[in-house]
């Protein structure tokens, strides 16, 4: 059971609290996009062991979105932030980057 | 034969005596007792049968670890199966039947498996129950059924007794374990400051360490056991719950913990069994050790039993297991339970001991007269139900040349391992400690917290620290570093001195004689629950069983009830060895939480019943429930699904509210329908994406019904949606689709529009809304505002259809929606939910004279079919798009996006083979059976029809006096008039011609008035 930090609302909720939404920072493909670029919207999903950056929501709290990046190996968090991003921060980026050495951003591991 | 001893006992209470009984034959204990301890006590050396041979089966251990001694427990609703008599206290009045028998535990039929043995190997139900096919539903399935499973399940009509409850806690460390180790441990965390937990499964403090003597500071351990209790129950940082199991340790820190509040003290007020739910910072494992068994044959005739468990009865409980006894072992600590029974005055025989030297305790041993055999082996333990002789023969060798004693009990130790469950259910990793033959805590490698680094620490014999001096420094370290690693300052305190005394070197022997031939291997148990032998794990390893994990699924070793607490580590040296590998490299098994099995009812806690799932409620509820409401849930809700009147069979009912509706006027609540408002200057524009139709261009004042679809496509929900002002729009949804939708417009405005400034709230619980149907629904509401001298104009001309004004209707603040899901002249109308049962109770009282009814859900689904409306959930199913529904006219060809656009031009989404909306009506006017396939020409590639569609709604129709129903079929719309056959559940064939779904006043003149 996660404990995520809602960066809302500032509450340290735990994954009951919570709603999981799969991975952040898709890049929608709406029409005039190929078959192909939509497909891969749709349905493709990155699997890392390893840096992961989700989406959640405080369903059974403020009821915000936001976005959790994580170790899908050692469920270590790295941070919370905002959902209203294309990509994450450079405080994120940079607290991943100090415990991974050699992580880079859009290399999933 | 075991009997209570004369002295000893030291939980027992010799002034208290209690009565329970053992398969309806009454005994007696003494208070402080445990069931296996009074039934040792009582001779009962048989307590159950195995699983698959039916071997008899006695008391093995004394612990949470034992695989035999399970009974059920209680009776009538209070009846529970499987329950471990070494963990069951004694209380007057228990009553205990044993298990896995027939007709009694003395005599059983099903013991012939154990002639059978020989063809009854690992894998056998993988060997045999494969062909023929057909044989598999009434041959193959009826008897592993009937074989399956050990104790007999509860009566179905009962239902459980007692209550139960959740428990939530939060602490700076929390200590599982309240041995030596562990109350060490939470003393020296408690010192710093920290908020400490300690929670302990039995019912009394200290472990074994009692048991096992030594000094503390130079005084007897159980005193300093004492003194250290006192001052933890001193001190406000500190709570300790006893009884109270560790089951399970979870990501970031959550642990849940099992407490047992009045299983010893049945009938006493309050909660049965309570689940702490509990967050901590820092986790000390000090869950101690368990004895393993030795691998020898017959090592699970009834009398065998784990060395340091014969101790814990003699100490403990003064029981003693039987009268002339042979301590077989490979270490020194069995010496401890030879040196006890001695002393106690039990005839010790001899120590058979696999090494060849042994260390100090064999020459306090020696001194008091007890028989020490080095380098020697139990070949085999002969006798039934109980020991009867013991063969002794060299370790090294294939166990001839044996020597046969007459004895009534072993104890065997074949050294211990660490409880590292705890350690491992979230991930934390072990070592193989080769002096000790065991896997310990990896310190380098722990669970890992949210912050990257461990939050579990395994302290004591957990950790591997054997010996007391070892525990005692140890636990004190690791409760230190706990307190450090939560952010406290641990205190700089000494570590109490525990006497360590001088051990010989275990060794490992995992089969006794070391090259045991096939008989014995045959005979040597290792689990003793699910009867695994030696030679089934080898006949595994022979089968090209490699992996631990399949290993332990073909053979099913390790899983039973017990989980293989004594096994494990044995069948993994076995295979090994069969592998000629080594064991670390095997590895082990995953150890999954709970550590011991826990009551469904602490895992539902309060939620049973009426609390299970809260009911959401109308305003009108009550009403509609002393009015004959026959309910049917939708969602949370409760929805009336025909309104019965004495003497009227539900079926009856809905038929009169159907023609009532249509020739009268009816009254539908429609409080639950889903009422979203989205407001601000770019609602348009969102709405305009969330719909697959134009919602920007609507016109204050007016309604349009809309479709939403998913991203890839899919209809998701529906329903009318009204322009309130420049910036505002009510949307509604289906009952049940309210949230959903909510959640849905959120994640879209949040994720991908965050910049549109839309405000969506969910108002769908501030009204009661009403619909006001029939041709007498504009009389009704005239009267109202008639009798209150005004009121809104509800003309044809003032509120046309799909238009809505705010005004009074009577005394009520309304809104009126003149919008029709029943194809009848139509108004909903809201209300503050406040006023909704007085507006509901004025309109059936001014309606009576015009043959008002309330109508349900049924009514309305038939009403709706009849004009041929779909339903989200019915037509719909999650793979329905518009376009299968013939709704490309509410589908925006202006729009260049909204969500399903995109996906409605995927190649398949287009395919003119999609199974198409019809009308279905039978041939002979029966009704259809609702989801029943159409099928086609041919066949498939399994021999099944070829299926060209299904009914998706059907309904015996009052008024037109038939069966109507809806479908998909393939090429649907252009078989208009064909007949289409619908094989039914019930062996008969249906034929029903496909029609327009729309059945009743196609062109709409009813609702147009």
């Amino acid at each position: 059971m996660l404990i995520l930090n809602c960066p809302y609302c500032g509450v340290d909720a735990e994954e009951t609290e919570l709603a999981a939404g799969g991975e952040a920072h898709l890049k929608r493909f709406g029409p005039g996009s190929s078959d192909d670029e939509f497909h891969d919207y749709l349905f493709m999903r990155e699997n890392p062991k390893g840096v992961h950056f989700e989406r959640w929501r405080h369903a059974n709290g403020c009821g915000k979105w936001f976005h959790a990046a994580r170790c899908t190996n050692t469920l270590e968090v790295f941070g919370t932030y905002t959902a209203q991003t294309s990509e994450p921060p450079q405080d994120i980026k940079d607290a991943i980057a100090a415990k991974r050495p050699g992580w880079t951003w859009r290399e999933f591991s | 034969m075991s009997t209570r001893l004369a002295k000893q006992g030291r939980l027992i209470d010799r002034s208290k005596k209690v009565t329970f009984t053992f398969n309806g034959t009454s005994m007696q204990g003494y208070e402080g007792d445990t069931l296996a301890s009074a039934l040792l006590a009582n001779d009962q050396m048989m307590v159950g049968r195995s699983f698959k041979y039916h071997r008899p089966r006695g008391v093995v251990a004394s612990g949470a670890e034992e695989p035999n001694a399970l009974v059920g427990l209680g009776q009538g609703n209070r009846f529970e199966p499987n329950q471990r008599a070494t963990t069951t206290e004694l209380f007057n009045g228990l009553t205990a039947i044993s298990q896995n028998h027939w007709p009694s535990l003395e005599h059983d039929i099903g013991a012939v498996n154990t002639a059978f043995a020989r063809f009854l190997p690992a894998g056998f139900y993988y060997k045999t129950f494969i062909h023929p096919k057909p044989f598999w539903k009434h041959v193959y399935e009826p008897f592993i059924r009937q074989s399956a499973g050990l104790g007999k399940a509860p009566d179905k009509d009962s239902r459980d007794a007692d209550t139960y409850e959740h428990f939530y806690a939060f602490t700076d460390v929390l200590v599982i374990g309240g041995g030596v180790a562990g109350l060490q441990a939470a003393k020296a965390a408690a010192a710093s400051g920290a908020k400490v937990l300690l929670i302990e499964q039995s019912a009394y403090w200290g472990g074994r360490a009692p048991v096992d003597g030594g000094t503390v500071n130079d005084e007897p351990v159980d005193k300093f056991v004492e003194q250290l209790v006192s001052e933890l129950e001193t001190m406000d940082n500190v709570s300790m719950r006893s009884r109270c199991m560790g089951a399970g340790v979870y990501d970031h820190g959550y642990v849940l913990g099992y407490e047992r509040l009045t299983d010893h003290t049945p009938g006493v007020q309050g909660p049965r069994h309570r689940l702490w739910r509990i967050r901590a910072k820092q986790i000390v494992t000090a869950t101690g050790a368990i004895e393993r068994p030795l691998s020898f044959a017959g090592n699970d005739v009834p009398g065998v039993m784990l060395a340091s468990a014969m101790r814990d009865y003699a100490v403990n409980w003064g029981v003693n297991p039987g009268e002339r006894v042979i301590v077989a072992t490979n270490n020194d600590d069995a010496y401890r339970t030879a040196i006890t029974l001695k002393q106690a005055g039990v005839d010790v025989l001899r120590i058979v001991d696999a090494r060849a030297t042994a260390g100090p305790l064999a020459e306090e041993a020696r001194q008091l007269g007890i028989r020490v055999d080095p380098g020697k082996a139990i070949a085999k333990v002969k006798g039934g139900k109980r020991v009867k002789k013991v063969a002794i023969c060299n370790q090294e060798g294939v166990g001839g040349a044996r020597e046969e004693v007459e004895a009534d009990a072993v104890a065997m130790s074949g050294g211990w391992s660490p409880v590292v469950h705890m350690w491992s259910h979230c991930g934390g990793k072990l070592t193989w400690d080769d002096a000790n033959a065991f896997f310990r805590p990896d310190p380098s490698r722990p669970p890992l917290g949210a912050n990257g680094e461990g939050f579990v620490l395994a302290a004591g014999a957990s950790n591997g620290a054997l010996v007391l001096g070892d525990v005692l420094t140890d636990a004190h370290a690791v409760g230190k570093a706990a307190a450090k690693a939560a952010g406290f300052k641990p205190k700089n305190i000494k570590a109490p001195v525990g006497e360590t005394t001088a051990e010989a070197p275990m060794e490992a022997v995992w089969l006794m004689p070391a090259n045991a031939e096939i008989q014995l291997r045959m005979k040597s148990w290792l689990d003793f629950q699910n009867d695994v032998k030696v030679s089934d794990v080898q006949l595994a390893a022979r089968e090209g069983y490699e992996s631990v994990e399949h290993t332990k699924r073909y053979t099913t070793l390790g899983m039973a009830t017990d989980q293989g607490k004594l096994s494990n580590i044995n069948g993994l040296a076995i295979l090994a060895d069969a592998l000629e590998s080594e064991i670390p490299k095997v590895g082990t098994t995953t150890f999954r939480p709970p550590y011991t099995p826990i009551s469904m009812g602490a895992i539902g806690g309060e939620a049973r019943g009426e609390v299970f799932q809260p009911i959401r409620q109308t305003p009108m509820h009550n009403w509609h429930d002393r009015n004959g409401a026959d309910w049917e849930p939708v969602g949370h809700w409760r929805r009336t699904y025909a309104y019965v009147r004495p003497g009227e069979s539900v079926h009856d009912a809905v038929n009169r509210e159907v023609k009532n509706t249509r020739d009268n006027l009816g009254l539908l609540d429609a409080s639950t329908l889903g009422k979203l408002i989205v407001k601000g200057p770019d609602a348009g524009k969102f709405l305009d994406i969330m719909y697959t139709n134009m919602m920007s261009t609507l016109i204050v004042g007016k309604c349009r019904y809309g479709l939403m679809c998913s991203e890839n496509g899919f209809l998701i929900d529906d329903g009318v949606v009204a322009r309130i002002d420049k910036d505002t729009w009510l949307c509604h949804t289906t009952t049940g689709g309210a949230e959903r939708i909510h959640g849905h417009m959120e994640e879209w405005l949040q994720t991908e529009w965050w910049d549109w400034k839309v405000y969506v709230a969910n108002v769908t619980e501030q009204y009661a809304q009403v619909a006001v149907v029939g041709p007498n629904a504009r009389k009704v509401l005239e009267k109202l505002n008639a009798q209150a001298g005004g009121g809104m104009d509800l003309s044809k001309e003032a509120l046309p259809f799909m238009e809505w004004r705010d005004g009074k209707i009577g005394e009520f603040d309304a809104r009126a929606y003149r919008i029709s899901f029943s194809g009848e002249l139509s108004y909903e109308i809201a209300v503050p939910a406040s006023q909704g049962q007085a507006f509901w109770d004025a309109l059936f009282e001014a309606g009576q004279e015009f043959g008002v009814m309330p109508y349900g859900t049924e009514c309305l689904h038939i009403l709706r079919a009849e004009k041929g409306f779909i339903m989200i959930g019915d037509e719909t199913d999650g793979t329905v798009i518009p376009q299968d529904l013939g709704l490309h006219w509410a589908l925006s060809k202006k729009k260049e996006d909204y969500l399903g656009k995109r996906a409605h031009s995927r190649s398949h989404m287009a395919d003119p083979e999609r199974w198409k909306l019809v009308g279905l009506e039978t041939v002979d006017g029966s009704v259809l059976p609702d989801g029943a396939y159409a099928v086609g020409e041919g066949v498939n590639a399994n021999g099944q029809r070829n299926m060209i569609g299904r009914v998706t709604s059907t309904y015996f129709s009052a008024n037109l006096g038939k069966g109507i129903a809806m479908g998909l079929i393939k090429h649907g719309p252009d078989r208009m008039g064909e007949i289409v056959e619908f094989p039914g559940t019930d062996g008969k064939t249906y034929k029903a011609k496909i029609v327009d779904p729309i059945f009743f006043d196609k062109d709409g003149e009813k609702q147009n008035v």
